[in-house]
């Protein structure tokens, strides 16, 4: 259990996807100007994760021994469908949850936060309790930074900023420091 | 859609299109494999082979690629390309491989290719395809080494493993890690921005867009 709470903890604060690894760092510059959306579109992450994870275990363990090299293709593939499938679903059941996270679902599927919890998840030999500890903690994260760029952003609009500095390049420097303060849950690793 | 000549989708994709430092596509690996020179340009080649393989097949077979399933089929065929990139690294240049580790994996959802496919591949002639991808391939390739000389110079004090300063110089370490690459992406388009404005003050043809000028003055 404690081995479960630390690949929580480790995908979430210490190799936080958006701050350290840069991974689905489209949605994190493109949709990051205001909270709102921004948790939706975490949410939104959190879930797809958490299939994600469940295919690659599915993959991993009955198609994957037969047939390394599809690898890469089987991944994006199965993902995509089976997050196309779910969004139907989800249309039809309840769309009211639908109007809060249907948007985000197609631009989620290509993210690259996506294919990458596969491979990483793949390489560190994940079983399938771990995997879905290792999405919640990674979806988490992501929420995490997207909300936190969002509330700076938000405030950036009122401050003065150099007209040189206005757009992307602003942005990205605030995500440069806020890495840097990720930077200091380094620690916590090392003690596990 | 606008005419264009050979020669200017060639160089379009290297500067003034430049994937990287103006459209803001391929971020991922831009950020994440540049702390190195050679990682970044190991990186650049990979996604140069990729996007040259796979402008090719598009374009190939644009008439027979049907229209509602287009962005699926760029998928695979982006998706076998890496993986053949993938095995070839692996095979030629091991450490390298290594060190690049699930980057090159995510080749495959790079952002950059699959609009080059859409945008370009899927229109064109298989000749004019292919410069358009050698284009934006060299200019992506051209960004990493912008932001892995400057990681790696300031972050360890070496180019291509080569020491630049002597013993007594103190590696600005934050730059090799993480927050360096934010930082030096924000930089370097700081850097672009002032250069554009300094052009464009000094040109005087202000009431052109920045591109004409340019193709005027060369």
């Amino acid at each position: 259990m404690e081995n479960l709470i630390w690949i929580l903890l480790s995908a979430m604060v210490v190799n936080n996807f958006t701050l350290a690894l840069f991974l689905g760092l489209c949605p994190f510059m493109g949709v990051s100007a205001r909270v709102e959306t921004a948790l939706r579109m975490g949410l939104a992450n959190i879930f797809v994760l958490t299939i994600t994870s469940l295919c690659a275990w599915f993959l991993n363990a009955f198609v994957l021994p037969h047939a390394p090299y599809l690898r890469l293709i089987s991944f994006i593939v199965v993902i995509a469908s089976l997050v196309q499938i779910v969004e139907i679903v989800i249309k039809k059941v309840s769309p009211a949850l639908f109007r809060q996270l249907g948007i985000f679902l197609p631009l989620i599927t290509t993210n690259c936060a996506i294919l990458g919890l596969a491979i990483f998840q793949t390489n560190r030999g994940y079983g399938l309790v771990e995997g879905l500890f290792f999405a919640v903690g990674a979806g988490l994260g992501l929420t995490l930074a997207l909300v936190l760029m969002a509330s700076i952003r938000e405030n950036a609009e009122l401050a003065s900023v150099p007209e040189l500095a206005k757009g992307m390049a602003l942005v990205l420097i605030i995500a440069g420091s806020l890495s840097l303060a990720f930077m200091g849950f380094a620690g916590l690793l090392s003690s596990a | 859609m606008r005419q264009t000549t050979p020669q200017a989708d060639f160089l379009r994709g290297i500067w003034r299109e430049n994937p990287v430092l103006i459209q803001m596509l391929g971020l991922c690996p831009a950020l994440a494999v540049t702390n190195t020179v050679a990682n970044s340009i190991a990186m650049g080649v990979a996604t140069f082979f990729v996007l040259m393989g796979s402008s090719l097949l598009v374009s190939t077979f644009k008439r027979w690629i049907p229209h509602e399933v287009r962005i699926s089929t760029y998928v695979l065929i982006i998706a076998t390309f890496v993986t053949i990139a993938d095995m070839l690294l692996e095979a030629a240049v091991p450490t390298v491989h290594k060190a690049l580790g699930a980057f090159v994996g995510l080749i495959v959802v790079n952002c950059m290719i699959l609009g080059r496919q859409e945008a370009f591949a899927s229109k064109q002639p298989i000749g004019r395809s292919l410069l358009d991808a050698a284009g934006t391939g060299l200019g992506f390739m051209l960004a990493l080494l912008m932001m892995g000389a400057v990681r790696e110079v300031l972050g360890n004090g070496t180019f291509l493993g080569f020491s630049l300063f002597g013993p007594n110089f103190e590696p600005w370490v934050i730059m090799i890690l993480p927050p360096g690459g934010f930082l030096t992406l924000g930089l370097w388009l700081l850097v672009l921005s002032w250069i554009e404005r300094r052009r464009a003050e000094s040109a005087k043809v202000a009431e052109w867009p920045a591109g004409v000028a340019q193709r005027r003055a060369a």
